[in-house]
């Protein structure tokens, strides 16, 4: 799964997904939102808040799940901050996949873009997400 | 009209062709309505499958069950630009068309059927397209109104027109090809006037799709159905192509693994489309050798494929309306691959048996249309249907072998008459 090319990338997930940023759930809260991965069992429990100006100002998760899906949402977690709700609800499937910078197999991809998926169900809708888990 | 179409080097690509039927007597199969024979490219894409890709499916980590996943999928984004299906997520495997049907029967159905609502079938339909909405019927309370046929063997539109109207009608369920008449039905004529009435259209596609090719979102279809051993696939495959929206509405059919997204003892939430649909653990090689079969198909051209089973099919009709005792059924205005018909004298599984003496393969019985067998007065016919594979010479075989089967019973025929 990793070669020498992705070293600097496995090191960034190892750390993420042990030392997880923004953990923990926020109340009161802008955003809630859960989700889950059926292949496998992961779930993630996404919170924010907006400031008064509405831009997100703090993001809280919680879940479970292997290393890539914590990674994941550490990550994606850091990006959030100081954007709108209307900034991240353009995120493409890319934008995560460039976060975590390594090669992914079709069923790890799922594990890669549950976070993401958890944002764009909750922000936008299901279909919104189908496409853009598909690339459309 | 296509120059090109060499059905010599068709015939070559399947194997099954080569065989002598009885010793010294080559094979005419002319029962590719009921099943396909399969190019080798099918055969080798399955065994290529299960000698190298094969594990579960959408579970697994590791290297197998990725490739026998992206091999899975990748039939499913071929039937969905053969089939110019809107979105991937619309094409849902099946075991073929009796299950796509039962699946809509069963879920949208149930959910959306009660009493006083309407069902509108043909007198033309499948048993695969009448027996689960009859099981469906009985359950919600529905009923079920029959469109009658004209003389040619194309359905009475006007009379359909005449049930939509009248009636709280739901769905119209229609066949795109009668397996027996081989009339091709006018869908999108038919879809408009569904729509129009608030009803939603669902079309068994079995015949349709190895002669012609099919675009849903030009017909405006609802649901479409078909089976992949009717088009040179596998058995154990088959498609049910539905609108997203509806798709998307509808509960379940089967529970089990794949189709869950969680599932506690107190109970379960689905996974999303297409796997909502698909409990278990999947028929992936006969998936692979789908997509087998619609690259076989590209590669000659559905248009090409469509002129030369429609040259055959017109030469056979000719061959045959030649012969006094023989009587065709159905003549519409646009026909599939096949021509049913009965030789006057004698019975359909004795003419099957005396052209089976010279290699050809035909069917006789009812075809699974009893209705339609009982509307005709007729207990069973012959019936020839062709494949891109087949010749004019074979046409030719099939006429000459009724002729010698009435010689057979020359005497006996006079009696009948």
């Amino acid at each position: 799964m990793f070669d020498n090319d992705t070293s600097f990338y496995r090191e960034l997930i190892l750390d993420h997904a042990q030392n997880q940023r923004n953990w923990g759930l926020l109340t009161p809260n802008d955003f809630d939102h859960a989700e889950s991965n059926p292949l496998c069992g992961d779930v993630l429990h996404l919170t924010l808040q907006l400031d008064a100006h509405g831009v997100i100002q703090s993001v809280g998760w919680a879940g479970h799940g292997c290393a890539i899906s914590q990674a994941s949402a550490s990550l994606l977690g850091e990006t959030l901050v100081g954007k709108t709700f209307a900034q991240v609800a353009a995120l493409r499937r890319e934008d995560m996949l460039g976060l975590l910078g390594i090669p992914l197999t079709p069923n790890r991809m799922k594990c890669a873009l549950l976070p993401l998926k958890t944002l764009l169900v909750g922000l936008v809708d299901q279909r919104h997400w189908e496409q853009v888990e598909d690339g459309e | 009209m296509y120059p090109s179409y060499n059905v010599e080097a068709v015939r070559r690509d399947f194997p099954i062709l080569a065989q002598e039927h009885h010793d010294g007597t080559p094979l005419v199969y002319l029962d590719n309505g009921a099943s396909s024979q399969k190019p080798l490219t099918v055969i080798e894409a399955m065994s290529q499958y299960y000698t190298h890709d094969h594990a579960n499916v959408h579970r697994g980590i590791h290297k197998l069950s990725e490739a026998a996943t992206a091999a899975y999928e990748e039939a499913r984004n071929k039937v969905k630009r053969w089939i110019n299906a809107a979105n991937r997520r619309e094409v849902i495997f099946t075991r073929g068309t009796t299950e796509s049907i039962n699946l809509v029967a069963h879920t949208w159905g149930r959910v959306n059927l009660k009493a006083g609502d309407v069902i509108v079938l043909t007198v033309m339909e499948h048993h695969a397209n009448i027996v689960p909405w009859q099981i469906i019927a009985a359950e919600t309370g529905c009923s079920i109104r029959y469109v009658p046929i004209l003389p040619d063997g194309t359905l009475d539109v006007a009379a359909l027109e005449a049930l939509l109207i009248e009636n709280s009608v739901k769905l119209l369920a229609v066949t795109h090809c009668s397996n027996v008449l081989g009339t091709v039905n006018p869908i999108t004529e038919l879809a408009a006037l569904a729509h129009a009435n608030g009803a939603l259209i669902l079309v068994d596609g079995a015949q349709a799709v190895s002669h012609m090719a099919v675009d849903v979102q030009a017909l405006d279809v609802d649901f479409y159905a078909f089976s992949g051993h009717k088009m040179l696939g596998p058995t154990g495959i088959g498609v049910l192509y539905g609108k997203r929206d509806l798709l998307e509405a509808m509960p379940p059919f089967m529970g089990g693994g794949d189709m869950i997204r969680t599932v506690t003892l107190q109970g379960s939430t689905w996974n999303d489309l297409p796997y909502k649909f698909e409990a278990g653990t999947p028929s992936i090689a006969e998936a692979v050798g789908l997509g087998a079969a619609v690259d076989y198909l590209n590669g000659l051209g559905m248009d090409a494929i469509h002129a030369h089973t429609q040259a055959l099919t017109e030469y056979a009709l000719d061959c045959l309306a030649s012969i006094p005792q023989v009587m065709v059924y159905g003549y519409p205005p646009e026909r599939g691959g096949l021509v049913a018909f009965r030789v006057e004298g004698i019975h359909a599984h004795d003419v099957a048996q005396l052209l089976d003496q010279n290699g050809v393969a035909v069917r006789a019985g009812h075809h699974c249309a009893m209705p339609l067998h009982h509307h005709l007065g007729l207990e069973a016919t012959v019936r020839a249907s062709f494949a891109l594979y087949n010749t004019f010479g074979e046409v030719n075989v099939l006429c000459n072998s009724v002729r010698q089967a009435i010689e057979t019973f020359g005497r006996k025929a006079v009696l009948h008459v």
